[in-house]
């Protein structure tokens, strides 16, 4: 079952693979403009041996992680903050609710104004967009605790903090798990579109703009290509994790995706 | 008119019916009981055409059932996932009867006569998580009887209802299907029940099922909530429909149940 | 009383204005102008043209005319494919198998890095604007309604098997009806993610917009004008996102009820 599963996933993946080859070929795309599928196969493959782009790569790799790293410190404590004291929560969700829809990536001309370092600037826009997903889900997780189980250690003699960290917190792990994972995803787009926007010196979205400059179109695609498997590696070990760490917890679906 | 012989199913090695045959003529309430997890559903199914079984055949009306026949209606246990939640209760009575070709006023007034005889006819435009359980239920049975089958398949139909609901469902279902004169199979686990509305019992053993004993009920054609259950006849038969149920496992303790 | 516990609930918004009225005044740092002087430039901006025009002025229609049209046209292009092609892969477990991981990797590419891509592709900024918003807001569309449409109730369908329903109708009656509130969550997370992308894309393929207007705003050192034009991308998320959730309320009133009393 599983196998045949793979198997029509590499027969889908060839077969796209050689229908852009072929209508690459009949020469109704002009490829400099659209390569053709070999000529992007190619470009990626180049790309693994261009030491520009692979100190490009590890450049952006560095923002995207400790963006992320400084988001889940950041957000989490906050979540949980807000989670367990509701009052508070109460107070400043008409904040988080006006301030959360402004589009992200909008914020980012303000930050380049802000900060002259452009790693400092990657990682203050990650933190920034990254920090909602987690916030949100780690709330909403602390405020959907059976009360029974928080009940029944009280009746224990159990204090507030014991009853947040033995009962709240390991049952609301998935879900913040689950915001950690949307926040991954997130902060990619941040980290590019940052980089596209106020440029630097290094990053994938800096190797973009340039060969977009040079007009090679192989290049640029091979390079989101590798943004793209990048990504698909990173959610699956992401999700690979939760399963190993969570078995116990079946809501597998989570908050937001 | 329906005639099953000799049904086999096997999930994988498992078999789950193991030969079973039961007749029913023109216009029978034919209720099947046994064990919790006997393979009644499964039997069901197969009548339905839902399932190719593994052996055997079915034939309703001299023809082998391959796929699912035209003239057959089903009422589920979980009325609740066999109701449509975005339809009102007209709707859902109405929807199938684009089969049978008749236009929109027709399908309409088939819809609400059908309504009408479950006792429905005010709640036409109603949700179906507006109504009561029973209330869904009988939405499920007037969508059955608007259909106008010539063989009427329930499964457990009254398992998620209340006792009370339950009662005045059983004598709904006796009401419609002799008005209707529809071939009925009616498959519980309730030997109370099987006996209370059945013409006659077929009674399963524990899996793999088998037919362990088809009796006819005897009661007459009216019954009586109270005073058919307080008969000799009803009392006798329900205790050897007792027996048998329960004979088929050293460890089955079927009143559990209620 | 609604008033006391509209102010209950919203005091700390007024608060933080009036501490970052306080604390920009005093610190006097041009990108951070004070939000009393930020509200008037967007009234001077956007509020102070003719009654008949409801106040807006030229240049409010010239800023959000182009945005919310290319906004809406791409979600509504994107939903449309999305939609569509999502009940097929989801009523199909072989074509969904051929197409899985290439879903998965198109999803993981991060949009913006396409956008200098699609300009030189397309050439006009329009249809690469387009083509972004539409590329990078289709995968939750798509996910949720294969997702909605694989997950339909068992005996919802063999009801409609058992009822002889044509193809026609299992599609129109159930399947789709079923994974309506699914194919809405989805919408709903793509509109959000379309104005992020709206954007990006204006900001980098740009001649008009919001978008441009925040960027040339920063590069003209009109900080005033770039503090308006994030305060209105908050309203307009708020606004789409409520609007959103209002006619998701209407349309799938059976589905939020259904739910309450099982």
């Amino acid at each position: 079952m599983k196998h045949a599963r793979v198997l029509r996933g590499v027969a889908g993946v060839a077969g796209f693979l050689a229908a852009a080859e072929v209508v690459g070929a009949t020469g109704l795309i002009d490829d400099r403009f659209l390569p053709r599928m070999s000529m992007i196969l190619r470009g990626a493959a180049e790309l693994l041996v261009d030491q520009e782009f692979l100190a490009d790569a590890r450049a952006s790799l560095a923002a995207w992680g400790l963006g992320l790293l400084l988001t889940v410190a950041v957000a989490v404590p906050a979540g949980l903050a807000l989670g367990a004291l509701p009052p508070v929560e109460r107070a400043v969700r008409p904040l988080i609710e006006f301030l959360r829809p402004i589009p992200s990536v909008a914020i980012i001309p303000l930050a380049i104004l802000i900060f002259s370092d452009n790693l400092h600037l990657r990682v203050a826009v990650v933190v920034y967009a990254a920090s909602w997903p987690i916030v949100i889900n780690t709330i909403y997780a602390l405020q959907d605790v059976d009360p029974l189980a928080k009940e029944t250690l009280r009746s224990f003699g159990f204090g507030p903090v014991s009853v947040l960290l033995r009962v709240a917190l390991p049952s609301a792990a998935p879900f913040i798990a689950t915001g950690i994972r949307v926040a991954a995803g997130t902060a990619v787009i941040l980290v590019v579109s940052a980089e596209l926007l106020a440029g630097g010196a290094e990053g994938i979205g800096i190797y973009i703009t340039e060969a977009a400059s040079g007009n090679r179109m192989d290049l640029m695609l091979g390079a989101a290509l590798w943004a793209g498997l990048f990504g698909v590696l990173s959610n699956t070990a992401l999700v690979a994790v939760e399963r190993r760490l969570f078995r116990w917890h079946d809501v597998r679906t989570g908050a937001a995706r | 008119m329906l005639e099953i012989t000799d049904l086999v199913h096997s999930y994988g090695s498992h078999r789950v019916l193991d030969g079973v045959s039961i007749r029913a003529a023109e216009g029978e309430l034919v209720c099947v009981v046994g064990p919790s997890g006997c393979g009644k559903s499964t039997l069901l199914r197969s009548v339905a055409g839902l399932i190719r079984p593994t052996g055997g055949r079915v034939l309703i009306d001299g023809k082998p059932v391959d796929r699912i026949p035209d003239n057959l209606a089903v009422v589920f246990q979980d009325y609740s996932r066999s109701l449509y939640p975005w339809m009102t209760a007209a709707n859902n009575v109405a929807l199938p009867l684009r089969r049978r070709g008749l236009d929109r006023q027709r399908r309409r007034e088939a819809a609400m006569a059908a309504l009408d005889q479950v006792g429905l006819a005010d709640a036409a435009e109603k949700y179906p998580w507006e109504m009561s359980g029973g209330m869904q239920q009988r939405v499920s049975i007037a969508r059955a009887l608007a259909y106008r089958p010539s063989l009427l398949l329930m499964d457990e139909p009254f398992g998620s209802v209340d006792a009370q609901t339950r009662e005045d469902l059983e004598d709904l279902v006796l009401r419609v299907c002799a008005h209707h004169g529809m071939t009925t199979l009616l498959i519980t686990h309730d030997i109370d029940e099987s006996v209370y509305v059945g013409d006659r019992v077929v009674v399963l053993t524990r899996s793999p099922a088998r037919v362990a004993a088809d009796l006819p009920v005897g009661l007459g054609e009216s019954r009586d909530q109270i005073a058919t259950r307080q008969l000799d006849a009803f009392v006798r038969l329900r205790a050897e429909v007792g027996r048998l149920v329960r004979g088929g496992s050293s460890t089955s303790n079927v009143l559990e149940k209620h | 009383m609604n008033v006391i516990r509209a102010v209950g609930r919203l005091w700390l918004i007024p608060v933080t204005l009036v501490v970052w009225e306080i604390a920009t005044r005093a610190a006097e740092q041009p990108f951070f102008p004070p939000p009393s002087a930020t509200l008037a430039r967007m009234g001077e901006m956007w509020l102070s043209g003719p009654a008949t025009h409801l106040l807006l002025t030229e240049q409010a229609l010239d800023d959000f005319g182009p945005s919310l049209a290319r906004l809406f046209a791409g979600w509504a292009l994107a939903a449309v494919i999305g939609v569509a092609a999502g009940i097929a892969i989801g009523c199909s477990s072989r074509l969904s198998g051929y197409l899985d991981p290439l879903i998965h990797l198109g999803r993981a590419v991060p949009p913006p890095l396409l956008v200098p891509f699609f300009l030189a592709l397309l050439k006009l900024s329009t249809p690469a604007q387009l083509t972004t918003i539409v590329f990078g807001i289709i995968w939750p569309i798509l996910l949720n309604t294969i997702d909605g449409t694989r997950t339909v109730d068992r005996q919802h369908l063999e009801t409609a098997r058992i009822f002889g329903f044509s193809t026609v109708e299992r599609l129109t009656r159930v399947i789709i009806p079923a994974a309506m509130p699914k194919i809405f969550a989805g919408l709903r997370l793509a509109l959000s993610l379309a104005l992020i992308l709206l954007i990006i894309a204006e900001i980098l393929a740009g001649s008009g917009g919001l978008g441009y207007r925040l960027l040339t705003a920063q590069r003209t050192y009109l900080y005033t004008d770039m503090w308006g034009c994030l305060v209105v991308l908050g309203l307009l998320g708020y606004l789409l996102n409520s609007a959103f959730l209002l006619m998701e309320r209407r349309v799938l009133a059976w589905h939020r009820n259904a739910r309450q009393t099982t």
